[in-house]
């Protein structure tokens, strides 16, 4: 697998911030998913208003998951569908694989499903020599280059057409040319025949509607449609948190979810399929297994920091946003999620903070992500829980614990932080050039790579406050009567509102 | 009336000019500042890295300091949003520090939220004729909803023009610790943005954090690039000194 090496975020990006075809690539794709998200909720209108009724349908549902996911699968079970339970990721490939084994199936073709790359089904499946085949068209292109996705959305975000266009041919035999087209014809013509020849057709899930047993799956393509219309049997993975009350519910995210990942009003399909082909059905699978997922899922409910992760709908809107992500694309993270829903995903999904590397720390807490978000989910504070935990949990630097334990003593007292402070203006003599210091100091190496520091002045703030004060006091004007009126009128209001 | 200033810890130590620029401007409009010197730092290194006990002894000061004041400034968003926006969370487990937390929430204002929203001040009558971009700091921006009021400051001010800078709502990657711990990530955003601050071709680069300006000026200088950085206060109170 070609993703970069290294055990932490910091090793990896540094092999993706040397890579200007992938910046490049990332970049260019982001920014036109970031622009196509803000002309179509600038034209919607009343955005703001409909992303808080988005928020609220997520939190209804995740409030009441156990009656819902009852609600869900009784009624899925008496559409005729096989409804299964997997508390972790093995378990979902091996439900997967016990349905492939009793059908004796040989290919799987499979649609666009970020938790069958969470629970490795691919990989699953090749063991037993089951074919397994991706027809979404970016997610085939990372199946021939072995790779994961680095996107929620776009998974081969980070190739350009150039290396598309020789993955392509390796696989065709011929050299085909970098035109999107071309490209795109040859693998339809390819992948045609696989779903033709396909045992199983494996799909991800959108939204499960509690209300019908139904699955709901946005495309673009069409071949979520075809995997779940052609093979003889379905089997469709959902994270357990999926699920929204009724088809009216559906509304609502039907109007976010194009809007936040793509600009679109509309993906070009959006089907909704509710248990196996029915006798009066023209197309459909004569079986339909559904297997709910949890796999670390569960964490979240009834936490106050961090339930809200599951009011996610994956629109992959906050990658776009995200100046991080923009920099480093998603290979540089550690899970099967990247950007920064994956940066709290990836350890709130797992609940030991001991093997959380420093996922957590790739972010500069700017909220670009909060303000994308079609649900509001507050992802730059739960990133900050998230280092807390682990501070909590004691996995942490001792060199950073130290500086920690010296900022509390010096901050707890302003007489100890005034005399660091004069400490500073007169050590710092030896570092200081023309005003700046620019020498590689141990700690702070990573700023001075970049920087430079401006040398601190010879007296601090505090140390000029009091001739300051006296020499303005002495000239200054008094409060217009219009001025205080308004002020003491704020303060009234205030002890008469109490807090927001 | 009692009007307190947070310097920031910052400010205090790296930049007191702004302080002064502060506390001048503020007296034009019979502002009297107090300055209650128990206060450090709004506790956001800590808070931010994950250490939240060390970030409350250093939040405590803060809480100590502007008790008794009927309205609090400071020259940051960032610092403000802070105590805005995190010290209940950093204190839900202590009744009486939470209820000093949501009083100081009620009377905090960012600097140019206090020109505007509290004293009704939109033209300081500055005159000031250069070429400025302006960054708009991700926490004022999105913590404290700062959007209006700086631009409504600048667009009174005589003689000077405004570039809008390019992807401006983009961080410059400060981000605290983060700038150190995530080096390289942190580095690349900042050359970026600088990247952007030159194709304005401003003179002057201004904000409402000095935080954001001690990376992008840093940055500047580290290419060597003489753009001068300035937060609003010192702008407009140059700017109030020429006419
Ligand atoms: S966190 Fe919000 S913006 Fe990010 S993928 Fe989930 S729903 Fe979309």
């Amino acid at each position: 697998m070609s993703k970069p090496q290294g055990s932490s975020v910091k090793q990896r990006s540094e092999t993706a911030l040397k890579d200007e075809f992938l910046i490049d690539a990332v970049k260019f794709t982001t920014e036109k998913l970031k622009n196509g998200k803000l002309a179509a909720t600038a034209e919607h209108g009343n955005w703001e208003e409909w992303r808080e009724r988005g928020k609220l349908i997520r939190a209804h549902t995740i409030a009441h998951l156990d009656f819902y996911l009852n609600q869900f699968i009784e009624n899925a079970r008496a559409q005729g569908v096989h409804v299964h339970f997997a508390p972790e990721a093995k378990d979902a490939a091996r439900i997967a694989v016990e349905i492939a084994k009793h059908h004796q199936a040989k290919s799987v073709v499979k649609s666009k499903s970020m938790v069958s790359e969470e629970v490795h089904i691919n990989e699953a499946f090749e063991e037993l020599g089951i074919e397994s085949v991706e027809s979404d068209l970016g997610e085939y292109i990372i199946q021939l280059a072995n790779e994961p996705p680095s996107h929620i959305i776009i998974p081969a975000i980070h190739k350009n057409r150039y290396q598309i266009a020789e993955l392509l041919s390796k696989e065709a035999g011929q050299t085909l040319p970098p035109e999107t087209k071309v490209l795109a014809g040859f693998a339809r013509q390819k992948l045609r025949d696989k779903f033709l020849e396909a045992d199983i057709g494996l799909t991800g899930c959108n939204f499960g509607i509690a209300e019908s047993g139904s699955v709901v799956i946005f495309e673009n393509e069409g071949n979520a449609r075809m995997v779940s219309t052609v093979p003889k049997t379905q089997i469709t993975l959902m994270g357990m948190e999926r699920l929204i009350p009724t088809w009216d519910d559906l509304e609502v995210m039907a109007t976010l979810l194009p809007r936040s990942a793509t600009g679109q009003k509309l993906t070009v399909y959006m089907s909704g399929i509710t248990g196996p082909r029915r006798q009066s059905d023209g197309d459909g699978p004569e079986e339909m297994h559904i297997i709910i997922v949890d796999n670390g899922r569960s964490l979240q409910l009834g936490d106050p920091d961090f339930q809200e992760l599951l009011n996610c709908i994956r629109c992959g809107a906050c990658l776009n946003a995200c100046p991080v992500y923009r920099h480093i694309g998603g290979h540089s993270y550690p899970g099967t999620y990247s950007g920064p829903i994956g940066a709290v995903l990836t350890p709130a999904l797992n609940k030991n903070s001991g093997e959380w590397e420093d996922v957590a720390n790739a972010s500069s807490l700017c909220g670009a992500c909060y303000e994308a978000c079609p649900v509001k989910i507050p992802l730059h504070d739960m990133l900050v829980y998230l280092r807390n935990r682990k501070v909590e949990d004691g996995h942490t630097a001792t060199g950073e614990k130290m500086a920690m334990k010296g900022f509390k003593v010096l901050m707890s007292s302003y007489k100890l932080y005034s005399k660091a402070v004069k400490m500073g203006q007169v050590g710092q003599k030896l570092l200081v050039r023309n005003g700046v210091i620019k020498s590689q100091l141990g700690p702070l190496k990573g700023w001075t790579a970049y920087r430079h520091i401006p040398a601190l002045p010879t007296r601090s703030f505090r140390e000029q406050w009091k001739a300051l004060s006296t020499e303005v006091e002495a000239s200054m004007p008094s409060m217009s009567s219009e001025t205080k009126t308004r002020l003491e009128q704020m303060v009234l209001n205030r002890k008469k509102g109490g807090h927001e | 009336m009692k009007v307190s200033l947070f310097i920031t810890c910052i400010s205090d130590a790296l930049f007191p000019p702004i302080g002064e620029a502060m506390t001048r401007l503020l007296a034009r409009y019979g502002v009297k500042l107090h300055f209650p010197e128990v206060q450090t730092c709004c506790g956001q290194p800590a808070f931010n890295s994950g250490y939240w006990d060390e970030a409350r002894a250093s939040a405590k000061t803060i809480l100590e300091a502007f008790e008794d004041s009927d309205f609090v400034i400071a020259p940051s968003g960032s610092c403000t949003g802070m105590i805005h926006h995190y010290y209940p969370k950093l204190f839900e487990n202590d009744p009486i520090l939470l209820e000093k937390s949501l009083q100081l929430q009620e009377k905090i204002f960012e600097f140019s939220q206090f020109l505007v929203q509290v004293l009704g001040v939109t033209d300081v009558g500055a005159v000031f004729p250069h070429k400025v971009t302006y960054h708009p700091s991700c926490h004022g921006t999105r913590l404290l909803g700062i959007k209006e009021e700086p631009m409504l400051l600048m667009s009174h001010v005589k003689g000077m023009e405004l570039v809008p800078l390019p992807y401006a709502e983009d961080c410059c990657g400060f981000g605290g610790t983060f700038a150190i711990k995530m080096s390289n990530i942190s580095g690349a955003m900042v050359e970026e943005k600088s990247q952007h601050v030159l194709e304005t071709e401003a003179e002057v680069l201004v904000g409402l954090d000095m935080g954001c300006l001690l990376n992008i000026g840093g940055n500047l200088k580290f290419q060597g690039k003489p753009v001068r950085v300035m937060h609003l206060a010192e702008l407009l109170y140059e700017g109030v000194k020429l006419k």
